[in-house]
């Protein structure tokens, strides 16, 4: 599998946020996407999941199940984490794996993937940041899907936490998946490509 | 299928769970229905006559009491961008949503509606005719509402212009509904043709509604 951008650029607001970006993942490889603040990071992510329209270039997927769309082939953690606080823990992430087509599975792996397994019947309005952000990433676990998109996934993470977020990233990858992060450190994968937006582009 | 069932249960919890909307929407209900009598006096031939546009009124107000936050809350949170990004046509999900929004909001006034209707001097038969074009009309309500929530959710304090937009075009349901409820407690008018047009506004708003709110937050979340 293979997810190919070819001069995308991206028009928002009457101005351009970034133009003629072009780049290579295939499968079991990270891309990392830095730059300044407002360069287009997210704008970058958003215009791959279909979120925003591209005002030029294209996106491809070789080797994905052709009956899909990328956005549907790929999951999308944002800078919001998409929990609703009156819903327990354990109702959150089964609501997301009952929308994403996955609804009879077992809870209890993917929360105790990212260390929540004992705070499943609490009301996610009593998470804190962290703890948050550590479910949304449970979405990707609980239903699997090749292509990760990741804004800034370890920006309330405790160091505990990011080191168990490489972890799961090393083992999306290991499994023939591809991420795409974007990040103003590093995520803790050594073998990822980076690609700079905002620079003489 | 799932994703179906998925988001309707979802939508359905956070109703009934605390600051929900559904418990709130009845509440109003019943109170607004409860103050008028103490405003128009103790006349029973005047409270009978007036009952259900009352009632209607106020079931009108109660169920776009919560519609402004269907949207808007998941647009803030960040769930509507996922939702947007599924394999659910969107269309579907706004119906569900609102579908999810009608029985916890809507339905709960037509059970509460005979209860009320004793202390507006209705009697029986016509408490159930009145149910009866609730329970047909509130649809039509809920599923124009869907339009006004799609395009306010962008917007903050999105629930004054949600009732400016979405008021006049209830306004066919509201005389259909009281001329056909009105037909069954005062007669001499015909019950069935009145009521059988709120049903036609209910079938029309069911396809529109849906349709025309996935068109809105699509623009707006460009």
């Amino acid at each position: 599998m293979r997810l190919t951008a070819s001069e995308l650029a991206c028009h928002r607001g009457g101005r351009d946020v970034f133009a003629g970006v072009s780049f290579t993942v295939a499968s079991g490889e990270a891309l990392t996407i830095s730059g300044r603040n407002g360069a287009g990071k997210s704008s970058l992510l958003r215009t791959i999941i279909g979120l925003l329209r591209p005002a030029a270039g294209r996106l491809a997927l070789e080797g994905g199940d052709p009956e899909l769309s990328v956005a549907e082939q790929a999951h999308y953690l944002g800078h919001q984490d998409a929990l609703k606080g009156s819903l327990s823990v354990a109702e959150n992430l089964g609501f997301w794996a009952g929308f994403f087509g996955a609804p009879s599975i077992d809870l209890h792996k993917p929360l105790d993937a990212v260390g929540l397994a004992g705070l499943a019947a609490l009301p996610a309005a009593y998470l804190s940041a962290g703890q948050r952000r550590r479910l949304s990433i449970a979405r990707l676990i609980a239903v699997p899907r090749p292509i990760w998109l990741l804004d800034e996934p370890a920006s309330t993470l405790d160091a505990a936490a990011q080191v168990r977020l490489a972890d799961l990233m090393r083992a999306h990858l290991a499994g023939g998946g591809l991420i795409l992060a974007a990040a103003h450190g590093s995520i803790g994968l050594d073998k990822a490509q980076e690609l700079r937006l905002g620079e003489a582009a | 299928m799932s994703w179906l069932a998925a988001l309707l249960v979802r939508d359905m919890r956070i109703a009934v769970r605390v600051g929900g909307g559904a418990l709130m929407g009845v509440l109003f209900f019943l109170v607004v229905v409860t103050i008028t009598p103490f405003a128009l006096g103790p006349d029973l031939a005047l409270l009978k006559r007036m009952g259900p546009a009352i009632l209607w009124l106020a079931a009108l107000l109660a169920s776009l009491l919560a519609l402004d936050r269907l949207f808007a809350s998941d647009h803030d949170d960040g769930s509507l961008d996922l939702i947007l990004t599924g394999r659910a046509p969107l269309e579907l999900v706004v119906a569900v949503k609102g579908l999810a929004h009608w029985l916890t909001t809507g339905l709960p006034l037509i059970v509460a509606a005979p209860l009320i209707g004793l202390l507006l001097n209705l009697d029986a038969t016509a408490d159930a005719a009145l149910m009866l074009t609730l329970l047909v009309g509130t649809p039509a309500l809920t599923f124009t509402g869907l339009i006004g929530a799609a395009i306010s959710v962008v917007l903050r304090r999105g629930g004054l212009l949600l009732a400016v937009l979405v008021l006049p075009l209830t306004v066919p349901v509201l005389i259909f509904g009281v001329s056909a409820a009105n037909a069954a407690v005062a007669g001499p008018a015909p019950f069935g043709a009145p009521f059988t047009i709120l049903c036609a506004l209910t079938l029309a708003s069911l396809v529109i509604g849906p349709f025309a709110a996935a068109a809105a937050l699509r623009q707006e979340m460009e």
